[in-house]
């Protein structure tokens, strides 16, 4: 709870100097965004927080969205049905958490190495699939689910809302939440305990693939198109929002809401970049040396804790 | 204890046989030296990912620090600039980066997927920032002339290649260098209690694999007699994937050069094969991931020695 205030203290510093520095940042509309943008990394790594929480990690995710976006895009458009599109998306993004889940429990593949090959495996398929084309052009209905209003709040703000109080009702009252931080903590305690600790393991990798997918179709609505490369930039942004949220990647510690502070906080410093006028090119920089802060606390909040024990 | 052929040997086998009778024009001469001009690039990195492995480590930035030193060669030779120096910029950005990494793994013990991660992050970004995301063009004749060069009738970048198989075989086998690398990860306490300096030696490590990849930068600035600041963005894949499936384990500290020689030419001759049978690039990329699965499943299958 207390690290968790410490980031709260971090969004309001970095959200005041914004105000000071530019006009146009603490405007409803530009805040409005930073959410909107915000909600997309919050559904990408609310699913990757899960697999963090068991000490493990999943670097398909913005792959799994690239695919997910562009098949479900494919269908889309070749039946004009939205309820097939969006079937699609999920289940392409929950196909890939299964075969991830797999590579981990029964090839018994250290989950970076498994997710890492996964995404250079769906990077692939997904260039011979969409062979250089961009699918654009959906009908309005769909595009409100990304670029819509409801009450005056975009819905994909709704959509994240929706996911936080149900991610952390599952996380936190649920036997496979009790589960999730039982096996990051200790996995052998967990087993001997009787937890069934492969089957948790594949459910959480299905569900971070299966949020990927959601976020591939949100992200699709937004962008009204669909191109090979859209997943490529959003892995490391994702990671980024879980350990700014106070996840360990040793496991066990973390929580969904902590995820939504971190997705916030770098939404914050990219939208202050953009504000600024800083090159984008910047961006992968800013990110990375953001996750490597972020870890070293991690580290060194826990070497400190062991040295007192 | 006795090593054993990895379980990619026979796959390796296994293509070659089925490329030569199902692809025309794969089992000639020419293209034998063609599969290893493609593959002295991926056995630069290969080999230093290699003592990293071994030292229960990881380097996903490789493939983003080959860009940058690509950049760095192209644009200092794009100034007209001697190319031992355009070179020596390139190593040292090469070597820096690779301290860099081995100091946030060794000496601040993050994770070092998650370091190589974030310094991925950090180079790429440079690259792009010092490029504006575009090619450096006109980088004059010395480096392609050099590149082009052949000696007894092997291309430069074999030669190159096999050079660094020679040296790097030399340091993990006979020196004490070698001896510590599969000891850091494996047994690192024992080092420490010996009183080896072992977090200098695991920097060294990281070091090695970041000056790997300013050589490589030259072999590829060479090819493409361009820079470009994501021209190697995934190689670092390749490279782990060639580790992995030449036999070196994760968990015990184990491997050998000489697997990961025959991983990068079953990646090798996987990529040209597939090319002769018409197979597009993006599904070459795909077809690796199997292929480490395939290679992971005959090794558990045969069980562990």
């Amino acid at each position: 709870v207390k690290t968790v205030a410490y980031r709260l203290i971090a969004v309001a510093v970095i959200g005041t100097a914004l105000t000071l520095i530019s006009d146009v940042f603490f405007t409803s509309s530009n805040l409005l965004n930073v959410l909107r943008q915000a909600s997309l990394t919050f559904l990408i790594a609310s699913g990757l927080t899960l697999t963090i929480l068991t000490a493990g990690l999943d670097l398909s995710v913005g792959a799994n969205v690239g695919l997910s976006a562009c098949l479900a895009a494919t269908v889309m458009k070749a039946t004009g049905s939205i309820a097939l599109g969006v079937g699609v998306g999920l289940f392409c993004g929950a196909a890939v958490g299964i075969l991830n889940g797999m590579m981990i429990t029964l090839l018994r593949l250290p989950p970076f190495i498994a997710t890492y090959g996964m995404l250079w495996v769906l990077h692939g398929i997904t260039y011979w699939f969409m062979a250089g084309d961009t699918i654009h052009g959906f009908s309005p209905g769909f595009r409100s689910l990304g670029s819509g209003y409801w009450l005056g709040v975009p819905v994909p703000i709704f959509v994240m809302g929706a996911f936080l109080v149900a991610g952390g009702i599952f996380t936190r009252y649920t036997t496979f939440g009790h589960d999730v931080y039982t096996i990051g903590s200790n996995r052998e305690a967990a087993r001997l305990s009787g937890i069934p600790v492969r089957a948790r393991l594949n459910l959480v990798y299905v569900l971070s693939g299966a949020m990927a997918g959601l976020a591939a179709v949100v992200y699709l609505a937004r962008l009204n198109s669909a191109e090979a490369d859209i997943g490529e930039p959003l892995t490391l942004p994702a990671i980024a929002a879980v350990l700014i949220g106070g996840a360990s990647l040793f496991g066990g510690v973390g929580s969904l809401f902590g995820t939504l502070v971190g997705a916030v906080t770098l939404t914050l410093v990219l939208n202050g970049m953009n504000l600024l006028a800083v090159d984008a090119n910047w961006q992968p920089l800013v990110t990375g040396v953001i996750v490597l802060l972020a870890v070293w606390i991690d580290v060194a909040t826990r070497q400190r804790a062991e040295a007192r024990a | 204890m006795r090593e054993r052929i990895p379980g990619v040997g026979w796959v390796l086998a296994l293509l070659i046989v089925v490329f030569s009778i199902f692809g025309a024009g794969f089992a000639t001469a020419s293209n034998a030296i063609n599969i290893g001009v493609q593959s002295s690039v991926l056995l630069l990195l290969s080999l230093p990912m290699t003592f990293i492995i071994m030292s229960e480590g990881l380097d996903l930035s490789m493939g983003a620090v080959l860009s940058l030193c690509g950049v760095i060669l192209a644009l200092l030779l794009a100034q007209a600039r001697p190319l031992p120096i355009a070179l020596a910029a390139a190593l040292g950005v090469g070597v820096s980066f690779g301290v860099a990494n081995g100091l946030l793994v060794a000496g601040l013990q993050i994770p070092p997927f998650v370091a190589t991660l974030g310094t991925l992050g950090i180079a790429q970004g440079v690259a792009l920032v010092m490029t504006d995301g575009q090619s450096v063009v006109g980088i004059g004749v010395r480096l392609p002339a050099l590149y082009n060069s052949t000696l007894a009738g092997l291309p430069f970048s074999v030669l190159a290649a096999a050079v660094a198989y020679a040296v790097l075989h030399v340091v993990l086998y006979h020196t004490r260098f070698g001896t510590y690398v599969s000891a850091v990860g494996g047994n690192r306490e024992a080092l420490v209690l010996a009183g080896v300096p072992a977090t200098r030696y695991h920097v060294a490590i990281y070091g090695l694999g970041g000056l790997m990849a300013g050589f490589a930068a030259l072999l590829l600035t060479g090819r493409m007699n361009s820079g470009h600041p994501v021209a190697a963005i995934g190689m670092e894949f390749d490279a782990i994937a060639a580790v992995i499936v030449g036999g070196t384990s994760f968990e015990r500290g184990r491997g050998t050069l000489a697997g990961t020689l025959i991983g990068v030419c079953t990646i090798g001759v996987l990529k040209n094969g597939l090319n002769v049978l018409d197979v597009s690039s993006s599904l070459q990329v795909a077809s690796i991931g199997l292929l480490v699965i395939v290679a992971l499943l005959i090794d558990s299958v045969r069980g562990t020695p």
